[in-house]
C-alpha cells in the first residue's frame, strides 16, 4: 500500500520474484516516499496539526521488508526560534526493527511559538526551513 | 566508457513535462490510508480553512505528485519517474538501484487541482565500490518541485546506489 500511495510502480516494492531473485533483496521492501510519509506521521502524531514540516533528511541503513516489526524512537534535539520569527523543534528520529537501526532521520519541524501563531501561515522570507541547525545526518 | 564520461554526467539537468496527474483528494485520502495518518488538518474541512486556507496534501507526499502515469493514450515512450537516475543506469549498464538517502526541503504546501513541474540535475557519481548487493556507484540527483504558480513546493535530493549483481558462483 506504501508504493502505490506514493504512485511508485518499481518492482522491488510489489513484486517478490524481482526482489529477491533481480534485485537480490531479501523481500519487497518499503519505498523512500513512504517511510517520508510513517516519519510525517509521527512527528505530526506529536505536534499536532499546527506543526509544520520545513525539513526531513534520512539514510537508510537497511532494507525494510515485508514482516519486519518497525519501531520508531524520536528525540528531541534542540528548539530554537530563526531570524525570521520560526521557532524549529530538530528531532532525531529512528527507525528500528529488532536491535538493528534501519533508518536515521533528522526532521526540522516549525512549532507555534504561542497560541496565536500558525506556521503554516508563514511564505516567503518568512518560512526558512534552511535556516542553520544542527541537521547533521552526512548527505553522502 | 571513460571515467571522464561517466563524470561529464555531473551537471546534467532534465526539464521534466508538467505532471500527468493532479493533486487530488482521493490520493491523500490512499495515502493517509497507508500511513494510518489521522492528522485532523487532512480529514476535518475546518481545520484546514483555519490553519492552511483550505486543503492540502501531506508534504511528504511530494514525490507522488510527478510520478508519470504507466499509460497515457498515444504515448509510445513510457516515461520514468527521476528520468536521470534511469538514464544513468541505462548508460552505465547497472541495472539495479536502490536509494540509500532523502533529503526533503518543503516550500508551499501542494493543494488539490495543482498541477506539479520537476527539474532535475546530476549533483555527484561516486567512484566504482562494491556492497553487499553487487558492484556499482552512488550517485545524487536534486530535484526542484514547482506548481502551476511557479512556486517552489519542495527541493528533494536523493542518493541512490545502482549496481550489478555479482555471477552466482
Amino acid at each position: 500500500m506504501g508504493a502505490s500511495s506514493s504512485r511508485d510502480w518499481q518492482p522491488q516494492h510489489h513484486d517478490h520474484d524481482w526482489a529477491v531473485n533481480r534485485a537480490g533483496t531479501r523481500d519487497i521492501f518499503l519505498n523512500t516516499p513512504n517511510q517520508a510519509g510513517w516519519i510525517e506521521r509521527y512527528v505530526t502524531d506529536w505536534t499536532g496539526p499546527r506543526g509544520r514540516l520545513g525539513k526531513l533528511r534520512f539514510r537508510m541503513r537497511r532494507s525494510i521488508c515485508t514482516g519486519d516489526r518497525l519501531a520508531f524512537d524520536g528525540t528531541v534535539r534542540t528548539v530554537s526560534t530563526d531570524d525570521a520569527g520560526n521557532q524549529w523543534a530538530d528531532v532525531d528520529v529512528t527507525l528500528s526493527v529488532g536491535e538493528e537501526r534501519a533508518t536515521e532521520c533528522v526532521v526540522r519541524v516549525a512549532l507555534p511559538r504561542d497560541d496565536g501563531d500558525n506556521p503554516w501561515a508563514r511564505a516567503g522570507d518568512a518560512w526558512t526551513p534552511d535556516a542553520p541547525g544542527p541537521l547533521d545526518i552526512p548527505r553522502t | 566508457m571513460t571515467e571522464e564520461d561517466v563524470q561529464a554526467w555531473v551537471g546534467r539537468t532534465a526539464e521534466d513535462p508538467p505532471a500527468d496527474v493532479v493533486c487530488e483528494r482521493g490520493y491523500i485520502l490512499h495515502w493517509l490510508e497507508a500511513t494510518e495518518n489521522a492528522n485532523p488538518l487532512f480529514w476535518d474541512s475546518r481545520v484546514a480553512d483555519e490553519l492552511t486556507g483550505g486543503p492540502v496534501a501531506p508534504p511528504t507526499m511530494l514525490s507522488a505528485w510527478m510520478r508519470p502515469l504507466q499509460f497515457v493514450p498515444g504515448r509510445t515512450e513510457k516515461r520514468m519517474p527521476l528520468s536521470l537516475h534511469f538514464d544513468l543506469k541505462n548508460a552505465l549498464d547497472l541495472p539495479e538501484g536502490i536509494v540509500a538517502f532523502n533529503e526533503i526541503t518543503f516550500g508551499v504546501p501542494v493543494r488539490p487541482g495543482d498541477r506539479i513541474r520537476t527539474t532535475q540535475s546530476v549533483r555527484a557519481i561516486s567512484e566504482p565500490k562494491t556492497r553487499k548487493l553487487g558492484t556499482g556507484r552512488s550517485w545524487t540527483i536534486d530535484v526542484t518541485y514547482t506548481n502551476q504558480r511557479d512556486e517552489i513546493v519542495g527541493v528533494e535530493t536523493y542518493e541512490m546506489f545502482s549496481y550489478k549483481r555479482e555471477p552466482a558462483s
